[in-house]
């Protein structure tokens, strides 16, 4: 068996678009991978122009908010590129450099500040966007809602809070500054008990009756605002989020993106060597020669699984080896890694030879085993809840039946230092690789006919 | 004494008789060609005859990892070097020294001198001989050739043709060939075996052919041996 492997390698080897290929495909995938992961999605390039003054506050009633930092809170959410004026911000947009521009212009604190006026205006902030392409609007969209959605939070909490005081000073009492002046608010509480002191003083009539109904006042008004500073706080957020994980086994995005990277690489690499190289024996006629007693079918199909786990292993090593120029990986693992990599080559590599035995050229085998282990692969990262539960059911069993998702379940547990057990995926693809192997085994009597 | 016997040989492919009890036999240092028109049953008849494809009736007798095959279509792995070919097929065939085996047919062939060449890169003729080359790494006392000069030109089947019957008069190798070419097989067929549409029709030498044809078809006994022959099995009604 090791003479027709080192045959296949020696075969490869005089192919060199084929070997390129091999070779270049992950790396490309890598680099690929590596800078949609460096280059984190969470924090897409904005244009942003700043044109509200520095010194202006946000006024509740006669007081001004602190400055609640705009400019920070957002470029903390996205990575600012801070333009000088609108028409840059367009040029940026324009030339796709950044995602969107984000202007806060001039008048917009004093339009937030007109809303408790009797004739308030609405505050405006101006967006750009480059909807060259759906999915890119859609992204755009999203951020933007999601940045208004935490600046209007934001302005609501201090709104509350700071009416929260105002609250706090009509029921207590205390210190006010308004236009330089300091005034003292007596308070709801204060006048009670000055006006229950003031009571037993006063005869009976109507001018006891006249406090009595002041006190009773008070007492209800002061129960009520009780109420309302809470009420206030309550209203900035109505519904809060209470969030349970029920699978704890989810992966880091980074990890899960390199695990999908390498097991597509390991795939293609694979199923189109395994079953290129078995639909090339008969190509070449020498599937007849071989069998007729040098090697037996059995031996055939395990020297192609062979051949397919080892340049996939290699390949992917290479691949990982490249990705981790960009993210931190655990090489202390590579034990497993290298469990994940044999396992899944094996399973596919199995799948690999089915087709290949169920093909008669190299041609129809590639576009074949292209046909298939795409469609799949792709079926295999359909997450729940994302289609229906009928056809999710369906997609479900089709990749249980493909080695591809088993595959990526043993890649991303192997590189997942908090993930799940690799067993399970290894035991799948052991199954596979009998039923796979069997199904070979049984499609190469075609190959027999002469 | 017959190194190799098949007797009542029947092979069906679907509905089809390919093959109909068909009896041979061949003995040591013989140049046996077996010929007929398309679809006569020549080549199942040497798969069978090599334990490519089993009968589905009939009994083989053949000496057991002695028989080599050359098939019709070069057998042979085009991205790699004559050499690498023949290596790998005497190291697959655990050869005590594969090297030595491989050089003996490097000089058989005459192809030592080219053995580091890519196979695609050599005509059909030099392809065919490592091909036969292949077939005989193991030495076999029976060699079986499927229409081994298809696709030659003159020059290189008569260099193919007195390596082939070279190989029967020294080394005593008991040589099977098929052919749809009357002439070439009169030429170099010791013994005739023909089929037609799965049918044993005749089995002797070629004059005795050439005698059975007139005494069969008078009517073409004047004309080149070929229409001869083709009148010869529109007689027996093929």
């Amino acid at each position: 068996m090791r003479w027709l492997l080192l045959k296949d390698l020696q075969i490869l080897r005089r192919s060199p678009l084929q070997a390129f290929l091999l070779i270049a495909y992950p790396v490309l995938i890598a680099v690929l991978v590596g800078f949609a992961i460096s280059r984190s999605p969470e924090k897409p390039r904005v244009a942003f122009l700043n044109e509200v003054p520095s010194d202006a506050r946000v006024s509740v009633g006669t007081s001004q908010l602190p400055n609640i930092g705009v400019s920070d809170r957002i470029c903390e959410r996205v990575e600012c590129v801070h333009v000088k004026s609108r028409a840059e911000a367009v040029d940026e947009v324009r030339s796709g450099d950044v995602l969107a521009a984000l202007i806060l212009p001039a008048d917009l604190v004093d339009r937030i500040n007109s809303l408790s006026t009797p004739s308030p205006s609405t505050p405006r902030v101006e967006v750009i966007v480059n909807e060259e392409d759906p999915v890119k609007a859609r992204l755009v969209n999203d951020r933007i809602n999601s940045l208004l959605t935490q600046a209007n939070l934001v302005i609501a909490r201090r709104i509350s809070v700071e009416g929260g005081k105002f609250i706090g000073l009509v029921l207590n009492g205390g210190q006010f500054s308004v236009l330089g002046q300091t005034i003292q608010i007596l308070g709801l509480r204060n006048s009670a008990r000055i006006l229950t002191a003031l009571r037993p003083a006063l005869p009976k009539g109507p001018l006891r009756d006249s406090i009595d109904q002041v006190l009773q006042f008070t007492t209800l008004t002061r129960t009520n605002l009780g109420t309302a500073g809470t009420l206030l706080t309550r209203l900035t957020q109505p519904i809060a989020v209470d969030k349970e994980v029920v699978n704890a086994s989810t992966p880091p995005l980074e990890v899960f993106a390199i695990a999908v990277a390498a097991t597509f690489t390991l795939a293609f690499v694979t199923v189109l060597l395994v079953a290129g190289s078995l639909a090339l024996e008969r190509e070449e006629n020498a599937f007849p020669r071989l069998t007729r007693g040098l090697v037996s079918r059995s031996a055939l199909l395990t020297e192609k699984v062979a051949l397919g786990v080892t340049v996939g292993l290699v390949v992917t090593l290479l691949m990982l080896a490249g990705l981790a120029l960009f993210v931190p990986l655990h090489w202390g693992r590579l034990g497993l890694w290298l469990a994940a990599i044999v396992g899944g080559g094996a399973g596919l590599g199995a799948a690999g030879a089915a087709l290949g035995a169920a093909a008669r050229e190299v041609r129809a085998v590639s576009l074949l085993a292209f046909m298939v282990t795409l469609p799949i692969a792709f079926l295999s990262l359909i997450p729940s809840g994302a289609v229906g539960p009928a056809l999710y059911d369906a997609i479900k069993l089709i990749a249980a039946l493909f080695p591809f998702k088993p595959a990526l379940q043993a890649m991303t547990g192997a590189l997942d230092p908090a993930g799940p057990s690799i067993i399970g995926p290894l035991l799948h693809l052991a199954l596979l690789t009998i039923a796979y192997g069997l199904l070979a085994r049984f499609a190469l009597r075609r190959f027999t006919a002469v | 004494m017959a190194v190799l016997k098949a007797q009542k040989l029947v092979k069906k492919y679907g509905a089809r008789e390919a093959l109909r009890g068909v009896d041979f036999e061949a003995s040591a240092g013989e140049l046996v060609a077996v010929i007929g028109p398309n679809g006569a049953g020549k080549t199942t008849l040497l798969s069978i005859l090599a334990g490519i494809s089993k009968p589905d009736e009939g009994e083989i007798h053949v000496p057991q990892g002695d028989v080599g095959w050359v098939p019709q279509q070069a057998a042979l792995y085009r991205r790699l070097t004559v050499e690498e070919n023949l290596l790998l097929f005497a190291r697959l065939e655990k050869h005590s020294d594969p090297q030595a085996s491989t050089e003996e047919m490097l000089e058989l062939t005459g192809l030592a001198e080219r053995r580091e060449e890519i196979v695609a890169r050599l005509s059909g003729g030099n392809q065919q001989r490592i091909n036969i080359a292949i077939g005989l790494l193991s030495r076999p006392s029976v060699l079986l050739l499927d229409e081994p000069s298809v696709g030659l030109d003159p020059r290189q089947r008569a260099r193919l043709w007195e390596f082939v019957a070279g190989l029967a008069a020294s080394n005593g190798t008991t040589v099977i060939f098929s052919t749809h070419d009357i002439q070439e097989a009169e030429r170099y067929g010791r013994r005739l075996l023909v089929l037609a549409d799965g049918e044993a029709l005749f089995d002797g030498s070629p004059d005795e052919l050439r005698e059975a044809v007139r005494r069969e078809a008078p009517e073409a006994a004047d004309q080149d041996f070929e229409t001869a022959f083709v009148a010869f099995l529109h007689h027996r009604g093929h």
